[in-house]
């Protein structure tokens, strides 16, 4: 165990170099963007001297390697600046929205996993029958469908013709009150608060959006399990379970499907982190106040301390989700031992 | 007790319907071991399914019955299934490692079916799982049961897989190619075990094998199997003695044997006469001291510990030894696709050990060595038709194009025995020998001196390692070629080979002429590889005589 940690610890090292490495390189990409902030922010109708007097204020008329050291202090001290476009600190801003993404891609993920497992499972343990066909049918539709189609036909449908659901307009309808911040998913805040109504009325407001990405997510799921669990079924040690009377659920679950889940762990790692940068159109198409929005919006502006927060946080994200999915992987199969890395 | 008639297997397959196994009928009488032989495909492996009720997808039970104690196993529920195996019937696998649920404690995967069959409760399963490991000589069982399969020995992955096999209390053990994959020496260790074990607890057993040899050292009675139908049963020794069937007395024939030549392993009609094999005299390849140390997070293993020997020209010589011993590290190192940590390899006066092994490949000297690899399927690449394969090498390393090219390729494909036609085909729709055949031809493209042979009949029926066996003998002949023949398999070593090296841990214990070290070993390690090999029972004495003339 002490083995354990140790690796760990040497993992979690490993990432350091690669936060700093995120930290410079978005640095240079931002500067290296086209457009010039100072111009952006001085108006339609400021002269030569008003954009001067812009650029000296946010610190741009110093050299790159100075502002760059300026960043970093600043970094190191917590502070990862003031958005010029929203008026507040990054930090604040990432803070409000980096739940509201989250929450969307957890519960996304979550609904996907839900239909994509069994349903991959079931098209592999009934290969050729109607669930394996239902199985390719979502597949080929998930992966050709854009999120943003499918989000605006779920709108169109559930929200226009039918009038399921409510307005596609933010984490929650206008009646209601946000509930006291304590994580920022209002899931969970609202559930803390014990406000029943809170939280149906922010499942209402999530199921859309939740519906568009898990629609998009349940594709690479479901053919994952499905393959992996028909290379499972296919081995040697299923004969042996077979041949030695275990039940068939324990064939199928206990021998079959854990053997199953270490690709399916692998891609739910990828989409993971594709989608939390696919949720840009979703974020889009529902006004949800996420960071995805934020980004776009930040990279439009030029708006350099907000999009470097932006990627910053993100690589936070992958880095910790790496470390999730190497630890899940060595917990699911004790040949990947730590020391290998 | 086990009374099959007129079975039938059939699987659905794109083509339509394939037929298995095609009406076979056989009994076992309570304590008796049968043993079912046949080469591959010959519906050996799908009629224990078939009994086990444990056939793939699209396979079925088509006619026939199998009545184990006045139950037909071929109508019965599959709740009733359930109950019977692994309780009443049970099996053991080839390539054991693979059978065994990799992310499991061995244990647990001994607790699942202890506990399914209501041999164990929640409390006392692990005291049971241990019983059943120690029932199977694993010594030191308390800590076995942690282990997973991946940290276990092949031999004692099979031990596992039998406890589990066993620890029901079954009354028919079906072993399906139990020792394909092992050493020999834990092949007969694994061998002695499931035979002394049925045999104290008054079991019958199916052994399933392609290994005639061993099948008669280990049973009362063979039933010999072609194309999905016993051509022939009756009592080992009979069997071998005098074989009724032609395909029996071909199978009896290619056995390797002590006593028979190589030309003996062939069904007598095309028994020609071998060339005299009269090895040269200047050594071809010098080995001193060489060393080869892989580095590992547990430390340096010493793979070779400084072995030495010479090769002559003309001369073929066996290297053997078990799994791990270093034959393979060796002979990567003198096919120059590794380099040595110490030592010298000189091939004709000149130290090729000093051209690191990714400059080698434009070394003048690399078209003198080359290589025939185990697996005849995997070192073909799948996506080359057998003539690419072949003219691969004559493209890289030598000028020869268009017109001339093809005639040298159709050259070796005939020289090879591979019918000319195939040579547009791919791997897969070329069978075993014929793949085998393909690899032979490429690695003898650039006439080479020094052919490595890395025991390239490993995967082959007996049939087909006794033509190619044949072959090589017939290739060395006209081509001149040196071979250092790579195996674990002393019979098949002995046939082909006049010079012998032994090898155990890195060292070599042992070396000599082939007959000398066959019929006298002086070190007890070569003595225990030769008790281990199956003895076949004598062969017919009509055999014998045609040996003698």
């Amino acid at each position: 165990m002490a083995g354990r940690a140790r690796a760990i610890g040497i993992r979690l090292a490993q990432t350091v170099p690669v936060i700093l490495g995120v930290v410079v390189i978005s640095f240079i990409l931002t500067r290296a963007l086209p457009g010039d902030p100072a111009v952006y922010f001085a108006g339609a109708m400021a002269d030569e001297q008003s954009i001067q007097q812009v650029r000296e204020a946010l610190g741009l008329d110093q050299p790159l390697v100075t502002q760059f050291f300026l960043y970093f202090a600043d970094l190191v001290r917590g502070d990862l600046g003031r958005s010029i476009s929203t008026g507040q600190p990054v930090l604040t801003d990432l803070a409000m929205r980096l739940p509201a993404s989250l929450e969307l891609t957890l519960s996304a993920l979550i609904v996907s996993c839900a239909i994509a497992i069994p349903l991959g499972v079931l098209a592999a343990v009934r290969q050729g029958s109607w669930v394996d066909h239902l199985c390719r049918v979502l597949v080929t539709a998930g992966v050709s469908l854009p999120t943003f189609f499918t989000g605006i036909l779920l709108v169109y449908v559930f929200y226009y013709l039918l009038g399921w659901a409510p307005s596609p307009l933010g984490r929650l309808d206008f009646i209601y009150l946000e509930p006291p911040r304590v994580t920022g998913f209002y899931l969970v805040d609202s559930l803390l608060a014990r406000d029943l109504e809170t939280f149906g009325a922010t499942v209402r407001q999530l199921a859309l959006p939740t519906i568009t990405l898990a629609l998009f997510t349940l594709a690479p799921i479901a053919r994952m399990t499905r393959a992996a669990m028909l290379q499972a079924l296919s081995s040697d040690y299923i004969r042996t379970a077979r041949a030695a009377g275990l039940s068939r659920g324990k064939v199928l679950f206990g021998y079959g499907l854990r053997n199953a889940l270490l690709p399916v762990v692998t891609t739910l790692g990828m989409v993971f982190s594709f989608v939390l940068g696919a949720n840009v159109l979703v974020e889009k198409v529902f006004a949800w106040p996420g960071i995805g929005s934020y980004a776009v919006e930040a990279l439009v502006a030029s708006d350099y301390a907000a999009v470097q927060g932006f990627v910053l946080a993100m690589a936070l994200l992958f880095v910790t989700l790496n470390l999730i999915i190497d630890l899940s992987y060595a917990l699911i199969d004790p040949r990947i031992g730590f020391d290998t890395k | 007790m086990l009374h099959i008639s007129d079975l039938s297997v059939s699987f659905r397959t794109r083509r339509g319907e394939v037929e298995a196994v095609r009406g076979i009928s056989f009994d076992l009488a309570a304590g008796e071991t049968l043993g079912i032989v046949g080469e591959s495909g010959s519906g050996k492996s799908v009629t224990s399914y078939a009994l086990m009720r444990i056939l793939d997808a699209g396979g079925r039970i088509k006619a026939g019955s199998a009545v184990f104690d006045g139950r037909d196993l071929a109508q019965a529920a599959e709740r009733d299934m359930q109950r019977v195996r692994g309780r009443e019937i049970s099996m053991i696998f080839q390539n054991p490692r693979a059978a065994l649920n990799p992310i499991r404690k061995v244990g647990h995967q001994l607790e699942d079916v202890l506990r399914r069959h209501g041999r164990a409760t929640r409390s006392n399963a692990r005291a049971k799982a241990i019983e059943a490991l120690e029932a199977v000589r694993i010594r030191d069982a308390r800590a076995r049961y942690d282990a997973y399969p991946f940290e276990l020995s092949g031999g004692m992955c099979q031990r596992v897989v039998f406890a589990i096999a066993l620890a029901c209390g079954p009354r028919l053990l079906i072993a399906d190619e139990p020792t394909t994959g092992l050493d020999i020496t834990t092949q007969k260790a694994v061998m002695d075990l499931v035979r002394d074990l049925t045999r104290d607890r008054g079991m019958s057993s199916i052994l399933i094998t392609h290994d005639l040899g061993l099948a008669a050292q280990y049973c009362d009675r063979l039933a010999v199997m072609k194309d999905g139908q016993i051509v022939e049963t009756g009592a080992a020794s009979a069997l071998f003695a005098d074989p009724q069937h032609p395909y029996t007395r071909k199978l009896v024939d290619a056995t390797p044997r002590p006593g028979a030549s190589l030309r003996d392993l062939l069904p007598a009609e095309v028994r020609t006469p071998l060339a005299d094999h009269e090895p040269g005299t200047r050594p071809l390849v010098q080995v001193r001291d060489l060393v080869k140390i892989f580095p590992s997070k547990s430390g340096p293993v010493h793979a070779v510990k400084g072995i030495s020997f010479t090769i002559r020209e003309g001369q073929s010589v066996g290297l053997v030894g078990e799994s791990g011993c270093g034959k393979s590290t060796t002979s990567s190192m003198l096919v120059r696709l590794l380099d040595r940590t110490s030592g010298d390899i000189l091939f004709d006066g000149f130290d090729i050990a000093g051209v690191p092994a990714d400059k080698f490949v434009r070394d003048a000297r690399r078209s003198q060595i080359q290589m025939v690899f185990q697996d005849a399927t995997d070192s073909l690449n799948p996506r080359h038709s057998a003539r690419q394969t072949i003219a691969d090498p004559i493209l890289r390393m030598s000028d020869l194009r268009g017109a001339a090219l093809t005639a040298r390729v159709e050259e070796l494909a005939t020289l090879c025995g591979l019918p000319l036609p195939l040579l547009d085909r791919f791997p897969h729709q070329l069978s075993g020998g014929q793949k085998a055949r393909v690899g032979i031809a490429r690695a003898i493209a650039l006439d080479p001196k020094f052919l490595i042979l890395d025991e390239p009949t490993a995967a082959l029926d007996v049939s087909i390692q006794a033509v190619v066996l044949n072959l090589l003998a017939d290739l060395r002949a006209r081509l001149g070629m040196t071979y250092l023949f790579v195996s674990h398999d002393l019979n098949v070593v002995r046939l082909l080979c006049d010079h012998v090296i032994v090898m155990q841990g890195g060292e070599i214990v042992e070396q000599g002429p082939a007959a000398q070290v066959m019929e006298a070993p002086s070190h007890p390690y070569t003595q225990t590889l030769l008790s281990a090999a199956p003895k076949p029972p004598a062969a017919r004495p009509s055999l014998l005589k045609s040996a003698a003339e």
